[in-house]
């Protein structure tokens, strides 16, 4: 094949996988055999996958008609136990031997219907008053209940006074189960029954349409942010799990000691936003949930009983980086280049990984805290817009000092932008447009 | 030779010399998991070397017999790993006679001649009282210098050698007991108190031979790993990074103050 010749060429190992992976297959297609009776290309409309229950008698397809019957077909009168009126209908029907068919329509036993109780007067004096609904609202809905088959959404729509969907099943259900209750020679025989075993709960229906209503109209924004935090739940729990396994104090200690080294977590987190901006609440929560990561990825590497050092730096680098985007990651890449730091240690001992492992999170603290100054520097120019000529000069430069993100190019640019002085903010582009302008570390 | 101790967050935490509470929170952690005749927070890393050694035949090289190379697995400080090796099988290239090549003894290597470079997984499997599951290496193995246009010089070989360590995350008593001492392997920090039994006695060492890679006759190759600069370099750029973000807070608590301002218009 030309594949291996092409390897050869090149000087690649022509990996004993792919010829395993070759045999493999053609076993597999052998047992693809069609069955008998049906022709290939009907069968491949199934997907080319047996049915799990074989559905169609293969035998029957190929049968003819016995020989000796002689085969007529007739325009007959015929009847349907589904029809209550005597309306005659007609078909044709197919008459063997002079014999016509027997038996009722055959589509009669498709005709279904619901048992709706029928409540006298009386039962509804004694048992099913209700404040909101008067008897004749009652005597209707069950009329329509009748007549539709107990499609509510069809039934709210035709009910004379306007009631939500929800409204009627409560009322029908109630009702129903009262009167099961009150014809029930004891309340042990009517206790198995359906409706009484899980009655109807008007506020949980309540709530379970609004909350589909909200999930089916979040914003693809709130989907992922919904991913996300339920990914983090789930790594807390299994964090607690693993964490009851290897016994509290330590993973407790572990935390601690991560929190110590740390220089700003502890304090990062006590950073709240203090307007509505939703990021710097993500910006908080990650660091609160990946330390929950540490100690589930710690134990998991216990679990291994040998592992090397670089595979456990990579993990928890991993459970570091697993509550930020792709941006965020290779930012804290591209700043550990721009540090002069191996993005994999070449000689990783115990502490330099160690080190290694706070230097990118001290990385992740520092891109959190740029996300937030940007979004403080957001709201204070719209609020500085009208104030504008009265502000002092000093702040703004320094904050828009810190936007190059390059270390060792601070000074120059301080100055240049202090010279411009308070004019500057009228020509610098709004936060917004910032993007265009800085595309590397500080943007995100 | 690295000598930390079982991990920096114990160093924090236990003075066994002079606190009592640790001391006896430990002895309390110990008595629960003496049942497990293992340990918490403690674990032993083997520094390890694993690598190759590529020399050009020059004039004896013929088209598929172009390099003499040997792949091996080394202690880091050239220390002898069968105290917890007990062997390594490699994995060659299914081109070669045998490709699996078992090495019960050190030094750990395999030597070849050959042409191609591709990738050789090493697994080693540990002694029975140290670890039941092996663990795998993948070296690509390289014949050719960097430099490609540079003149292939038979003196000198290619030497690709990475560092890493073996971390044993909870070891057993025995393993611990057998292995104190050991030059081989960073022995962790026990707490006090703990008394581990005394090293059975093996074969004198006279008559055993010789398992480290002190003198090896590629022994003049070998790279040698300090974590000296790699630590100066990662302080150095937490430094950086701590600097930045206490500016950054000093600015943002600054604007915050500011906003306050702003919102509650107080005239300026």
């Amino acid at each position: 094949m030309g594949g291996t010749d092409a390897k050869d060429i090149l000087g690649l190992p022509k990996t004993p996988l792919s010829l395993t992976q070759e045999k493999r297959s053609r076993p597999q297609k052998e047992s693809h055999r069609k069955p008998d009776g049906i022709s290939r290309e009907v069968y491949a409309l199934t997907g080319g996958v047996a049915p799990l229950m074989p559905s169609i008698d293969v035998a029957h397809l190929k049968r003819r008609p016995p020989a000796d019957e002689k085969v007529a077909w007739q325009w007959l009168p015929f009847t349907s136990s589904a029809r209550k009126d005597d309306l005659q209908l007609y078909h044709w029907a197919r008459v063997v031997n002079n014999v016509p068919p027997t038996g009722d329509y055959s589509f009669a036993k498709y005709n279904k219907s619901v048992d709706i109780l029928k409540y006298t007067d009386e039962e509804y004096e004694n048992h099913l008053t209700d404040p909101v609904w008067t008897k004749e609202e009652t005597d209707q809905l069950f009329e329509f209940c009748q007549n539709f088959d107990l499609r509510f959404v069809v039934i709210a729509d035709r009910f004379p006074v306007s009631r939500t969907v929800e409204e009627l099943k409560d009322r029908y259900y109630s009702v129903t189960r009262a009167l099961l209750r009150a014809r029930a020679q004891s309340p042990a025989d009517v206790a198995n029954h359906p409706l009484m075993k899980e009655p109807y709960d008007i506020t949980r229906d309540r709530e379970r349409k609004r909350a589909l209503s909200v999930v089916l109209s979040q914003s693809r924004h709130q989907e992922k942010k919904d991913v996300q935090i339920l990914a983090e739940a789930k790594r807390i729990t299994e964090m607690r799990l693993a964490a009851r396994r290897a016994e509290e104090p330590d993973v407790s200690a572990n935390e601690n000691a991560g929190l110590d080294k740390a220089d700003g977590i502890v304090s990062g987190r006590s950073i709240s936003p203090s307007s509505n901006s939703q990021l710097p609440a993500t910006a908080v929560a990650p660091s609160t949930l990946t330390m929950a990561d540490y100690a589930s990825t710690l134990a998991s590497l216990r679990m291994l009983h040998v592992y090397l050092r670089t595979y456990g730096l990579e993990q928890m680098v991993q459970a570091a980086s697993s509550a930020v985007g792709l941006r965020t990651i290779k930012r804290v890449e591209q700043t550990l280049q721009d540090l002069g730091v191996n993005l994999k240690p070449k000689v990783p001992t115990k502490t330099v990984c160690d080190e290694h492992l706070e230097l990118r999170k001290e990385i992740l603290t520092l891109l959190n805290l740029q996300k937030q100054l940007q979004y403080k520097e957001s709201e204070g120019s719209s609020h500085r817009e009208g104030l504008y000529a009265a502000m002092p000069d000093t702040p703004k430069d320094r904050v828009f000092a810190s936007d190059p993100f390059s270390f060792g190019a601070e000074r120059p640019i301080k100055k240049e932008q202090k010279r411009k002085g308070p004019g500057r903010q009228a020509d610098t582009p709004s936060p917004a447009h910032k993007r265009p302008r800085k595309m590397k570390a500080s943007d995100l | 030779m690295t000598n930390s101790s079982s991990s920096s967050k114990k160093q924090a935490q236990d003075q066994p010399e002079t606190s009592e509470p640790t001391l006896k929170s430990l002895k309390a952690k110990m008595t629960k998991s003496d049942e497990k005749k293992k340990l918490k927070d403690i674990e032993i890393s083997v520094p390890i070397v694993y690598g190759n050694v590529a020399f050009w035949l020059g004039k004896k090289a013929s088209e598929y017999q172009s390099h003499k190379w040997a792949v091996y697995v080394r202690g880091a400080t050239n220390e002898d790993i069968s105290v917890v090796v007990k062997k390594v099988v490699f994995q060659l290239h299914s081109s070669f006679n045998n490709p699996t090549r078992v090495v019960e003894e050190p030094p750990f290597e395999v030597s070849e001649s050959g042409w191609g470079e591709f990738e050789i997984a090493m697994t080693l499997h540990f002694h029975s009282d140290v670890c039941d599951k092996p663990l795998s290496l993948y070296h690509h193995l390289k014949l050719y210098p960097e430099d490609e246009s540079g003149p292939l010089t038979m003196k000198k070989p290619v030497v690709v050698e990475s560092y890493d360590e073996i971390v044993f995350p909870d070891p057993s008593e025995s393993f611990l007991a057998r292995v104190q001492n050991h030059p081989a392997l960073t022995f962790p920090r026990l707490p006090s108190g703990y008394n581990l039994p005394a090293p059975m006695q093996v074969d004198d060492t006279g008559k055993k031979k010789r398992g480290d890679t002190k003198d090896h006759s590629l022994g003049q190759w070998f790279m040698s790993f300090s974590e000296a600069d790699e630590l100066l370099q990662l302080a150095a750029a937490r430094q950086q990074v701590q600097a930045h973000i206490a500016k950054l807070r000093r600015q943002i608590s600054l604007l915050e103050g500011q906003n306050q301002t702003i919102k509650t218009g107080t005239d300026l």
